[in-house]
């Protein structure tokens, strides 16, 4: 368009029209490059945008339905023919705190020691319309499901002998074929259930027996292999949490300090050039590394236990200090000079400037940095697998030296786990839980950066 | 580009054949440099600047871009100790005491030499705390009443308070420039400096606002040594009583206002004054 209006005309000004008609022609050459730039960037966006919808889909698809299982509910009788041990002992009948311990102790063992899996048997043999072997019923229900009637009776003495409704969680094999996740035309020597297995699960499906619930043993139950659809992700969690208290009281103070010194009053000379180079390459150090030397200081040369989330934090958060440190020192740069300036002029002190006028203004810069770097170690797995952090677990840490594992840590272990078709959802399941709890720091972080955010 | 073709009207019959120290010599010094130099790791910024500045007056600091002026005038509260690789040599004194004294402590020499910026640099908190930050870290108020008439003192002073009175706690960002740029200098007074130093405090400001500043530097000269570096030399005709011309670093001529625009000396004050090169 534009060539034509400015098309070449022999006019008296001629070496203008000539410059004009080269601009001209230059123009559209320069238009097309920004087109096509335009498009490229548009593409890239496009395709990050896909992928990440992309992502978010599988994992939302495959990972939602894990947080429902099969359950039955069924009438448990708690027989005391079969599980009476007598009352409970209570402390007024004996001497001292010892001995009644010990008999608290022995009751708690002899009530362990009772058959509750044949009170749970009866109950479900009265919803079927043929009894079933014991075998068979055993395969069908979570095995943790014993020992939680079993705790649920040590609470509360008081049940024995009376009828309760009980919602057993059936067992992972029963979940999957429940939920279709394994192709029911095949052969039964490829089955998980046996075809009388096959046939029960049906028949409480049909009668209604077997629902879906919400599968809140996730979040409040710890791992478990030999009841896997019982599993659940309480002491991941709470390991990893622990973890995240030593990274934060260690990383951001040191970070942070360091970061202030650094920028604000250590000397520039070779000395400090040498040090910021070191600490842009330790954050580009991978973290299977720092995994190593944790092994080797924590562990070999400092005897501190395995698998402690005192380890995993230490480890964690040499990773995360460079992170820190970079990127306070980022936003301590970008304050303007001339805050410094007109605190020096009125005679603060450099202590006092940087106090007073550079640290406010910077608090959220220094915690979006430390919320960044603290989600970023939250999520990394590779270090801890070297300090023992993915070993199988089956308490909820109580504190900083128990042995715990960590969420990241807990998804590789599932991963891993031979008995996919559970599992995989599973997995799907605590990658949800995992990105939630990075989602929710992040929110923190934008949060806390508009509260404090100084305008200028 | 607004330098004045011709010197200002100012001239008439004070103009006599006095030195070229003219009415510097009749107050009592305030601020002496002798032989200072200043060097920016290699770069050699002041050559050898020695010069007298009277106490209570307004003396300006000219010169083309990049002549030293502002170097100059950083000497004099030593901020140019912030600058990585700054070497100043030669003595400063200030009444008696030679501001580059180990004997001296940086925090009390800016305490009695105060600064005013180029760009407004309100501290992004409210108007009351941006006056009241310099009588705080020094400790100058006891009470808060005391604070209280500190900040309005100050305020008053920089023709300030009755535009702000109503809203102290509202963030000093939000001033217009010229505002920000008086509370800055109610900042500054806010410590009982004797000397202000300006670096060029006009030159983001627009005509009125500009004005404004003028008026009050000329008020301020009755309580205070003001040093005042700018650009343009109709500012400097109408607030300054000395006038000190600086060029490629070396101090060209200084002498009393009203004698540097209508007789200077030298041939490269003149050039500059009449628009020459600048």
């Amino acid at each position: 368009m534009a060539d034509v209006a400015l098309a070449p005309s022999p006019a008296p000004d001629a070496p203008r029209t000539r410059s004009a008609d080269l601009i001209a022609r230059s123009l559209s050459r320069r238009r097309r490059a920004e087109v096509r730039f335009r498009a490229y960037g548009l593409a890239a966006v496009i395709a990050a945008i896909a992928f990440v919808v992309f992502l978010f889909w599988t994992i939302l698809q495959s990972g939602l339905p894990a947080f429902f299982q099969a359950a039955m509910t069924v009438e448990v009788t708690l027989d005391p023919a079969v599980i009476d041990v007598g009352p409970r002992p209570v402390r007024a009948d004996f001497p001292n705190e010892a001995a009644f311990a010990a008999a608290d102790l022995a009751w708690q063992t002899a009530l362990a020691g009772k058959n509750f899996g044949s009170l749970i048997e009866r109950a479900v043999n009265a919803v079927l319309a043929t009894p079933a072997s014991s075998r068979d019923i055993r395969a069908i229900y979570a095995s943790n499901e014993r020992f939680r009637l079993r705790d649920m009776v040590a609470a509360d003495p008081g049940l024995i002998g009376r009828t309760i409704p009980f919602t057993l969680v059936a067992s992972a094999d029963v979940d999957v074929w429940f939920k279709g996740n394994i192709d029911r035309s095949l052969p039964e020597n490829q089955q998980q259930l046996t075809l009388a297995q096959q046939q029960i699960t049906d028949a409480m499906i049909a009668d209604g027996t077997m629902k879906s619930v919400f599968a809140s043993w996730i979040f409040t139950n710890v791992d478990s292999r030999s009841s896997p659809a019982t599993a659940g992700l309480a002491g991941a969690f709470m390991g990893s949490l622990f973890m995240m208290l030593v990274v934060i009281a260690l990383s951001v103070p040191i970070g942070v300090a360091g970061a202030i010194y650094l920028e604000e009053f250590a000397p520039k000379n070779r000395i400090t050039d040498l040090i910021e180079v070191n600490i842009n390459n330790l954050a580009a150090v991978p973290s299977i590394v720092f995994g190593l030397l944790g092994a080797a200081v924590f562990i070999n040369a400092m005897h501190l236990p395995l698998s402690a989330p005192i380890v995993g934090g230490l480890v964690l958060s040499l990773m995360t200090l460079p992170t820190i440190i970079i990127a306070t020192r980022g936003v301590l740069r970008a304050v303007p000079p001339s805050i410094r300036e007109a605190a020096t002029g009125l005679g603060a002190s450099r202590v006092q400037v940087v106090f007073h006028h550079v640290l406010p203004l910077v608090i959220p810069g220094i915690l979006t940095a430390t919320i960044i770097g603290v989600a970023q170690a939250l999520g990394e797995t590779a270090p801890l697998l070297l300090v023992g952090m993915s070993a199988f677990v089956a308490n909820i840490p109580t504190g900083l030296f128990d042995q715990s594992t960590a969420l990241p840590v807990q998804l590789f272990l599932w991963q891993g786990n031979e008995n996919r078709n559970f599992f995989e959802p599973r997995t799907s399941a605590a990658i949800i839980v995992l990105l939630g709890l990075m989602i929710l720091l992040n929110a923190l972080a934008i949060f806390l950066r508009q509260r404090f955010q100084t305008r200028w | 580009m607004d330098q004045p073709a011709s010197p200002p009207t100012k001239m008439g019959v004070s103009v006599t054949s006095r030195a070229t120290e003219g009415s510097a010599a009749a107050a009592p010094v305030k601020v002496s440099a002798q032989n200072v130099d200043v060097f920016y790791g290699e770069k050699h910024a002041i050559k050898g600047v020695s010069i007298n500045i009277p106490e209570r007056s307004v003396t300006a600091f000219i010169g083309p871009s990049g002549c030293g002026k502002s170097t100059f005038l950083r000497c004099i509260n030593r901020m140019n100790d912030l600058i990585e690789g700054c070497r100043v040599t030669g003595r400063i004194l200030l009444d008696d005491d030679d501001i580059n004294d180990r004997s001296v402590d940086v925090v009390l020499l800016r305490a009695r030499v105060g600064m005013v910026f180029q760009k407004p640099n309100p501290f992004p908190k409210s108007i009351y705390d941006n006056v009241a930050y310099g009588p705080k870290i020094h400790g100058l108020a006891r009470t808060r009443a005391e604070m209280d008439a500190i900040v309005e003192q100050s305020l008053r002073k920089a023709a300030l308070w009755d535009e702000v009175k109503d809203r102290l706690k509202e963030p000093g960002t939000g001033l217009s420039g010229g505002q920000q740029q008086r509370l800055c200098i109610a900042r500054a007074i806010a410590v009982s400096p004797e000397v202000i130093l300006m670096d060029e405090p006009c030159s983001a400001l627009d005509p009125i606002a500009t004005a404004r500043i003028e008026e009050l530097i000329d008020e301020l000269r009755q309580n205070y040594t003001i040093i005042i570096v700018t650009h343009s030399m109709q500012q400097a005709a109408r607030v300054s009583q000395q006038t000190a011309f600086f060029h490629l670093g070396n101090l060209v001529e200084t002498g009393s206002t009203e004698f540097m625009f209508t007789n200077p000396h030298d041939q490269r004050t003149q050039d500059y004054i009449t628009g020459r090169f600048g």
